[in-house]
């Protein structure tokens, strides 16, 4: 029972909402709309999981002194910070606390993080990037002929416009689409996998 | 009209300048700053979400279903009385499927996080199979064959027919599909084919990676307009 | 040590220290840099230029800030675009941490507008600012049978029926377009829940990283246009006529443009220094 009817249930809703995007009936859509906003609830509540999944893993560095396990307290002192300004107490999703806190400490952070690729890129275009080959040859000359249009090249700048256009609207949109049709043959069979209970690793071990 | 820039906006923009330089600090090498900001990020996104989800999730989808909410006569907004409405009380269903959800971390009651998951998968895997189908299958090929002129006469890309560029998309995206079939040895016609789709699917890369060169400079460059800002407001 | 040697075991901080020297000196040299439109961004401005006042059009931002860079000004000018034309805008966020610089974003602008346009457009009446829900494909789903589905109320917590602007509105079907700003896959999720199941009239505007993998969408025209990345941000900044962030960026990518390059070539010729070097002694054995 405990492996049977998740499997009952995965079958039957997935074969019904299959079939619903055939059947245009108000019933139809009716029930479709229940389902969705029943969903998103459900949805909303799965989403705690990786609050506290959080929580938990802070907590067990802290309480066996894990390496670094003092930064988990930073952590965990933030979390609880930034919920204790979000509540009504402090004007909520408008507080000012909570919003100085999101623009000068969040927002500064996440951004930096991913700026830092573009020393990595830069790094990888000077050690990695090789003409090994044929076929690296060709990846690494579509690359430059991309990045030439962003450089003025005075007279030279409208056949480099004219090539990236090409290459964006030709080979690459020929090699793009051969990749979503891959992967959208290997999603309907995933999904088919899964309605069918081929694909079981969702219900985990007994 | 020059504008007085307040004492806590200067603050409050130095803290946001030091932590971005405390993440810069990681490329000298990794250090107690760098791990500082790192977790505080984490703590501070984790807590904000929370926040989000009670405000903008719970409350309106679900709280707004069980209890009475009432306008505020002066913002408009409607908050919770916390009085129970009976009408909608079915929404308690979907509530305690999510919360079943939470027993995914017990060893002993695990089994039960099974039944909203197996809900969630079947509805979402079922409402996928003909979107998929029609989104990224169907929708390509007539895209590839179907919607293509093979305009003879209309100039295309470098002053080609655009006929023969249709051609080329049709060959670039049969070898491409032929390339990634590896059910079948990649030897004579068939790999022939195979090798031109590994050329053009190189070229596709070869445009993302020139285009990712440009994402990520953007992202440095934002990075120092705002740390150049701060500047000018405190000089 | 030869000096291909020495160019192959060179410290990649050297590297990070000349990008920087090349991304600081141009922020501080005027000068402009030529940016010309192309048609697939070309076309969504003039799609929004062709609007009505009074028409409706959804406007879902949904980015974080790590791509504040690339997204944000394209947001700002399309916004400014809008509100100036009287359209009626729907917002949101499907960005589980962009919720708050969303919200900002289409305040400010609508604010700003007083300045340069005379007049302010007011929530309610001229935008509104849907916020937050996760799990993007249902919520794309549900607002396409009825907004009130996923977003019972807007972002500030009042019940859409109470807002003007959203009474008779109640799905996809009475908007003109959907133009999604986004980082992730969520622009796949548009395309697929949005475009393919509703028939959405629906543009795209992404980062760098994605923008060449959404072309096959553009040719079969389910989307009908694409800004990609700060290069589009500019372009569409420059038919704004509404120059910011995006256009000033450009001078530097430039710079940093350039010294990508040589690095690229001096990579490749470090190596095939090194490797004509080793390749007589390999013959001489």
């Amino acid at each position: 029972m405990k492996r049977q009817i998740p499997l009952v249930l995965v079958f039957t809703f997935g074969v019904l909402l299959a079939i619903q995007y055939f059947v245009p009936s108000e019933p139809s859509q009716r029930g479709y709309e229940f389902v969705l906003d029943w969903i998103t609830i459900i949805g909303i509540f799965a989403m705690v999981l990786g609050i506290w999944s959080q929580i938990h893993v802070g907590y067990y560095k802290i309480k066996h002194r894990s390496e670094d396990w003092q930064y988990s307290v930073v952590t965990l002192v933030s979390m609880f910070a930034m919920i204790l300004f979000g509540l009504s107490f402090f004007g909520g999703l408008h507080g000012t606390i909570f919003r100085l806190i999101y623009n000068n400490i969040f927002i500064p952070i996440q951004a930096t993080i991913f700026s830092l690729l573009a020393f990595y890129i830069a790094s990888a275009s000077y050690r990695a990037f090789r003409a090994r080959s044929a076929v690296s040859t060709v990846l690494l000359v579509a690359a430059l002929l991309l990045m030439l249009r962003v450089i003025p090249m005075g007279p030279l700048a409208d056949p480099i416009n004219k090539i990236g256009n090409w290459m964006l609207l030709v080979p690459n949109l020929a090699a793009k689409r051969a990749i979503l049709i891959g992967v959208g043959l290997g999603g309907v069979a995933t999904a088919l996998k899964i309605v069918l209970g081929i694909e079981r690793s969702y219900l985990g071990k007994d | 009209m020059e504008q007085t820039v307040s004492m806590g906006t200067i603050l409050w923009t130095t803290v946001g300048v030091f932590l971005t330089f405390c993440m810069f600090s990681f490329l000298y090498k990794d250090n107690p700053f760098y791990k500082f900001a790192e977790h505080l990020v984490v703590g501070v996104s984790v807590g904000y979400w929370a926040i989000l989800l009670y405000y903008n999730g719970i409350n309106p989808n679900l709280f707004s279903h069980l209890f009475v909410f009432t306008n505020d006569p002066t913002t408009g907004a409607e908050f919770n009385t916390w009085k129970p409405k009976f009408d909608e009380l079915y929404y308690i269903i979907p509530a305690l499927l999510g919360i079943a959800m939470w027993t995914r971390f017990s060893r002993k009651y695990s089994w039960i996080s099974r039944y909203p998951l197996a809900l969630y998968l079947g509805i979402s895997s079922g409402i996928a199979i003909p979107v998929t189908m029609k989104n990224n299958v169907l929708s390509q090929l007539r895209g590839t064959v179907v919607g293509l002129g093979f305009d003879w006469s209309a100039s295309g890309f470098l002053g080609v027919p655009q006929g023969i560029w249709d051609i080329v998309i049709v060959v670039g995206t049969v070898s491409s599909l032929i390339y990634f079939f590896f059910s079948k040895e990649h030897k004579g016609a068939w790999g022939g084919a195979a090798k031109l789709g590994i050329y053009t699917l190189m070229i596709g890369f070869g445009a993302s990676f020139g285009y990712t060169v440009m994402a990520r400079i953007s992202l440095l460059i934002y990075r120092i307009q705002y740390v150049r800002d701060w500047w000018k407001m405190i000089f | 040590m030869t000096l291909h040697d020495r160019l192959l075991a060179l410290d990649r901080r050297w590297v990070f220290g000349v990008l920087v020297l090349f991304v600081i000196t141009p922020l501080f040299i005027e000068f402009s840099v030529p940016v010309t439109p192309v048609k697939e961004v070309r076309e969504i401005y003039d799609f929004v230029e062709g609007l009505k006042p009074g028409d409706y059009i959804l406007i879902s931002l949904d980015y974080d800030p790590g791509s504040l860079a690339e997204l944000h000004p394209v947001a700002m000018a399309m916004l400014e675009q809008c509100y100036a034309k009287r359209l009626k805008v729907i917002t949101l966020t499907l960005s589980q941490t962009g919720a708050q610089m969303v919200e900002e974003a289409v305040k400010d602008v609508a604010d700003s507008c007083k300045l340069y346009h005379g007049f302010k457009p007011e929530r309610g009446i001229d935008y509104v600012y849907l916020g937050y829900k996760p799990y993007p494909g249902l919520i794309i789903l549900g607002m396409g049978m009825n907004f009130r589905i996923p977003f019972p109320q807007d972002y500030y917590g009042t019940t859409l029926d109470s807002i003007p602007m959203m009474r008779g509105i109640k799905n996809y079907d009475n908007v003109k377009c959907v133009i999604n700003l986004s980082a992730g896959n969520v622009s796949d999720m548009w395309v697929a829940d949005g475009n393919a199941r509703y028939g959405v009239k629906l543009a795209l505007a992404m980062t760098g990283v994605m923008a060449a993998d959404y072309y096959p969408y553009y040719q079969s025209g389910q989307v009908f246009g694409i800004i990609g990345g700060m290069k589009g941000a500019a372009e569409y900044e420059l038919l704004c006529k509404n120059p910011g962030t995006a256009a000033e960026a450009m001078k530097v990518q430039v710079f940093a443009h350039i010294v990508i390059i040589l690095f690229i070539i001096t990579g490749n010729l470090a190596f095939f220094l090194g490797r004509r070097k080793t390749a007589p002694t390999q013959e001489s054995r």
